[in-house]
């Protein structure tokens, strides 16, 4: 069993009480102490900014052109907090609860209680960074709602709260590398972790513009490098998103957590074909207001506007009365899929439910009305004004929409259909943030501690500025106490010298494969593997079938790639092809772990078992515990585990009836 | 919602390097659905290129939703491409005809130097932030964040001025490459904020340094900017930068 160092005591003092009585590193000491940290989005800007601030010597390193490029800036919706402005019943314990409920029970308590206990502090710190988050009239913050909960505790910046919260983030590490306590590597891509004595001490990174290898001493390295969703290929994360550096920490000895743990999010555009790159968001806010349905019959063929209430089934408001169109992500996406695989899907693939905003333009051209005291006004009038205020609430959404469907939201319903979003597996950490290598640490998506088997909306922008802001700068702290008696490693050292070998041998293997295929046509079928048999739901035969299939597609990749151009240049399909590298093994790991699962839970379903209603049926006598893989060598992973206790809340089958 | 195809030329700037001599390669692309994006479009040629044995073309792109700011590719005689609003990543081959040929460069300006192809170094900007764009405030000093109203207008001015994407399109745009618009829009998202007020005039005074010192060039109010700004940042931020700095310069020590 593995221990996650949770402090003794009660949850509710148990952060207070760490950070009472951890270890510091007083002024003079810190000034000696480096720290790397790898990725530039929510969590490692704002731990970047966050260490810098308290004196570290912090090197930052980013694969994109820009630290201010990092994925969260996509983030649309909001971020949680338990400020409850609204007054509406919200508390820390409320929040930690939804989402301890939310993940399905498969979330760590005392890391999950920390989060709602430092998410008011996130808020504050970003209004003072000048954070332009929406506000009321009065001029005070406001909120909306989000899914898996019942209070309004979502802060946001119209759809595009990512952005405003990474360049605050951005800014804040900007101003550190101003005043020099920051260094940043733009456009480098960490390759390998350089162990000495056990303990991580540094990285090996490629500079992506001249393909030089470099050695970076630090006495603790963070991984904030984000989430895997791409090893499906078709996602939400952009582009450039890998798992490679929280792969290569996992090859180095760092147990990785829950990998079948991926979020598919209900509200995206539908693939349009083969061409596909990648698919678009629809933010979760989107079901605040809008309806999701389907049509009654299958075969129908009249037009969305055409087909009466009489003949449309919402669906997620006849299963779910309770929670309606605000269930949470896994319910929804299953809900649309159920639906689609029963005939009912919409548009020409078929693979779609509606979004309406229909419904809600004419609710609010009527509070329009009322608000400004109007009279004989025309349904068109109304309707009118209410697409105003609906284009205050989500304008930026509605244009993307329109822009990659050639349609028009507010005149006929949106097509969306699910797809993957996030990550809830990651590098195993304790209680620390530590992984299972001493002086390697995990925040943010890369982690896998906070949202169990499914994350609620708004929850990964509060969870990697958490961890950047609020956690880290106490637990590296309590453990570089230990290291100020040892001085900066000079990068001659030979385990630097064996480390950036083994990087160029690596890459000179690929380079000299000499094949036919590209890395993007491996990556499209790894995509397809994933997605198919560990996807949205998932069953025994075909995920045995799946790890052959990713073996068979790994011995192909090896020799048939072909990569163009030189190493020791700016070489994009040389970067690509290291990525699609180890998204192939991690696809292994993750049909394994989803194997071995035997039970429903969150985004984790499993066909074999499932309530009569269709449900995720869980099984927590034998399945009440986090899934912690260390790899043996090729192929090969051994499973440890770590017991799960809810010491406070009692796990109960989730309902949002 | 039904596809049609096309066949398509594309006449690309290729560069080894930031040393070497560029020069345009034009190529076929074909069976392009309309339904694509601009940058599917894209990755088909590199496709191609790629089975055939050719180099292919190097261009910066991430998110792929037009809001990372990475893609740059200027279209047809504008950044970005035809369509209004818009950055290249969320262009979709609607916008073309069969037969057409597209003429696709790299943002040209002296201070974004060509790394390769259609990628540019716009590191310049990142040092523009580094002489002032944020606000000094080290984590952990914050007060509640209702502590502070701030009016309805100045929060949503200053979230419209904050919604630039830092791509660089208006460098692109301007017959001076001119960084105005990107630097006045920060000025202005911080100005317009109460937080921002201490460091309000070192702050343009430092950044405008930093413009000049990069090279840039001088603003000229021609408008070119604001027409291509794919996050529609008004120029009006362009005039309130000028007052913050004729005002920072009037009252500097």
């Amino acid at each position: 069993m593995l221990d996650a160092k949770i402090p003794s005591g009660k949850l509710d003092d148990k952060w207070v009480d760490y950070k009472g009585h951890c270890k510091l590193v007083n002024p003079a000491n810190k000034r000696k102490m480096e720290v790397i940290i790898v990725g530039t989005g929510l969590a490692g800007a704002s731990a970047a900014a966050a260490m810098g601030e308290l004196g570290y010597k912090v090197k930052a390193f980013c694969f994109q052109d820009s630290p201010r490029r990092a994925h969260s800036i996509a983030a649309q919706g909001g971020i949680n907090a338990a400020k409850n402005y609204q007054n509406d019943g919200d508390s820390v314990f409320r929040l930690f609860y939804d989402t301890i409920k939310g993940g399905d029970y498969r979330a760590r308590e005392a890391n999950v209680h920390r989060l709602a206990e430092v998410s008011s502090n996130i808020i504050d710190q970003c209004v003072a960074q000048g954070v332009p988050f929406a506000r009321e009239y009065g001029g005070l913050l406001s909120n909306r709602s989000f899914g898996g909960t019942q209070v309004q505790r979502t802060f946001y910046a119209a759809g595009q709260t990512g952005q405003q919260l990474l360049i605050g983030a951005y800014q804040a590490l900007e101003r550190q590398v101003a005043l020099g306590n920051v260094t940043m590597h733009a456009r480098h891509e960490m390759l390998d972790i350089v162990k000495i004595d056990g303990k991580a001490k540094g990285i090996i990174a490629r500079n992506l513009i001249t393909g030089e290898l470099e050695k970076h001493f630090g006495h603790a390295v963070l991984i904030c490098s984000g989430g895997y969703g791409n090893v499906y290929y078709l996602s939400t994360n952009a582009m450039g998103s890998n798992v490679t550096a929280a792969w290569k920490a996992h090859k180095q000895g760092a147990y990785f957590a829950n990998p079948c743990f991926t979020q598919i999010h209900p509200t995206c555009i539908p693939v349009s074909g083969d061409h596909q790159s990648k698919l678009t968001l629809m933010s979760e806010s989107l079901r605040n207001d809008g309806r999701i349905w389907v049509p009654k019959n299958v075969g129908e063929t009249r037009k969305a506007n055409d087909i009466p209430d009489a003949d449309r089934d919402y669906f997620l408001e006849r299963r779910y009365p309770a929670f309606g169109n605000l269930v949470p992500r896994d319910v929804a996406s299953r809900a649309a899929k159920e639906r689609c695989d029963a005939g009912f899907g919409v548009g020409t693939s078929k693979q779609a439910v509606y979004l309406d905003y229909a419904a809600a333009i004419e609710r609010y051209g009527k509070i329009e009305v009322s608000k400004q005291g109007l009279t004989n006004v025309s349904h068109e009038q109304i309707i009118a004004m209410g697409k105003e205020v609906v284009k205050e609430k989500y304008g930026n959404l509605f244009e993307m929409y329109a822009k990659i469907t050639g349609e028009n939201p507010y005149e006929v319903p949106m097509r969306i259909y699910p797809a993957v979003h996030y990550t809830m597996g990651g590098l195993w950490v304790d209680y620390e943030l530590q992984t299972t290598v001493p002086g390697l640490y995990a925040l943010g998506e890369a982690n896998f501690s906070d949202h169990g088997a499914n994350r609620l909306g708004a929850s990964a922008l509060m969870q990697g500025l958490a961890d950047g802001y609020f956690v880290a700068p106490y637990t590296v702290g309590n453990n570089l106490a230990d290291e100020i008696y040892n001085a900066a490693i000079p990068t001659t050292h030979p385990a630097f010298e064996e480390a950036a070998k083994k990087v160029a041998e690596r890459i000179a293997t690929l380079k000299n494969i000499n094949g036919k295929q590209s890395a993007e046509s491996f990556h499209k079928r790894l995509g397809k593997i994933i997605w198919n048999e560990c996807g949205m739901s998932r069953n025994a035969a075909g995920l045995k079938q799946a790890i052959l299939d990713v073996q068979a597609l790994k011995k192909e990749f090896w020799s048939d790639l072909r990569i163009p151009g030189e190493i020791n240049e700016y070489n994009p399909e040389l970067d690509k092809a290291n990525r699609v590298a180890d998204f192939i093994e991690l696809g292994e790991l993750m049909c394994i772990d989803a194997l071995t699962r035997e039970e429903s839970c969150g985004g984790h379903f499993r066909e074999e078992y499932q309530t009569p209603e269709g449900e995720a049926l869980r099984d927590d006598e034998n399945f009440m515990f986090v899934s912690a893989w260390e790899n043996k060598g090729e192929h090969e992973w051994q499973l440890h585990k770590e017991e799960l206790k809810y010491d406070v809340i009692k796990p109960s089958q989730r309902n949002y009836k | 919602m039904s596809q049609n195809t096309m066949n398509l030329k594309v006449k690309v700037w290729r560069q080894k390097n930031a040393n070497a001599q560029g020069a345009f390669v034009t190529y076929d692309v074909a069976g392009i659905s309309d339904e694509m994006s601009f940058l599917e479009m894209m990755d088909i040629l590199n496709e191609k290129l790629i089975t055939e044995g050719g180099d292919p073309v190097a261009f910066d792109h991430d998110c792929r939703e037009g809001i990372c700011g990475m893609c740059s590719m200027y279209i047809n005689g504008k950044p970005h491409g035809p369509w209004q609003a818009n950055t290249t990543c969320q262009l979709h081959m609607r916008a073309f005809k069969d037969g057409e040929t597209i003429v696709i460069e790299p943002w040209r300006a002296n201070s974004f130097p060509i790394v390769k192809d259609l990628t540019v170094d716009r590191s310049a900007f990142d040092r523009i932030i580094q002489a002032g764009g944020y606000i000094s405030v080290n984590t952990g000093n914050a007060v509640d964040g209702n502590s502070l109203p701030i009016e309805k207008q100045n929060a949503d001015d200053a979230f419209a001025a904050a919604m630039c994407i830092g791509c660089g399109a208006c460098v692109a745009a301007c017959k001076n490459s001119s960084a105005m618009l990107f630097l006045s829009a920060k000025v202005s998202h911080l100005a317009l904020l109460p937080q921002g007020a201490p460091e309000r005039k070192s702050r343009v005074l430092n950044m405008v340094a930093q413009m000049d010192k990069e090279g840039f060039g001088s603003c000229t109010n021609t408008g070119a900017c604001e027409a291509t700004c794919p996050k529609e940042i008004s120029i009006a931020n362009i005039a309130r930068l000028n007052k913050e700095y004729l005002g920072a310069s009037l009252s500097a020590e």
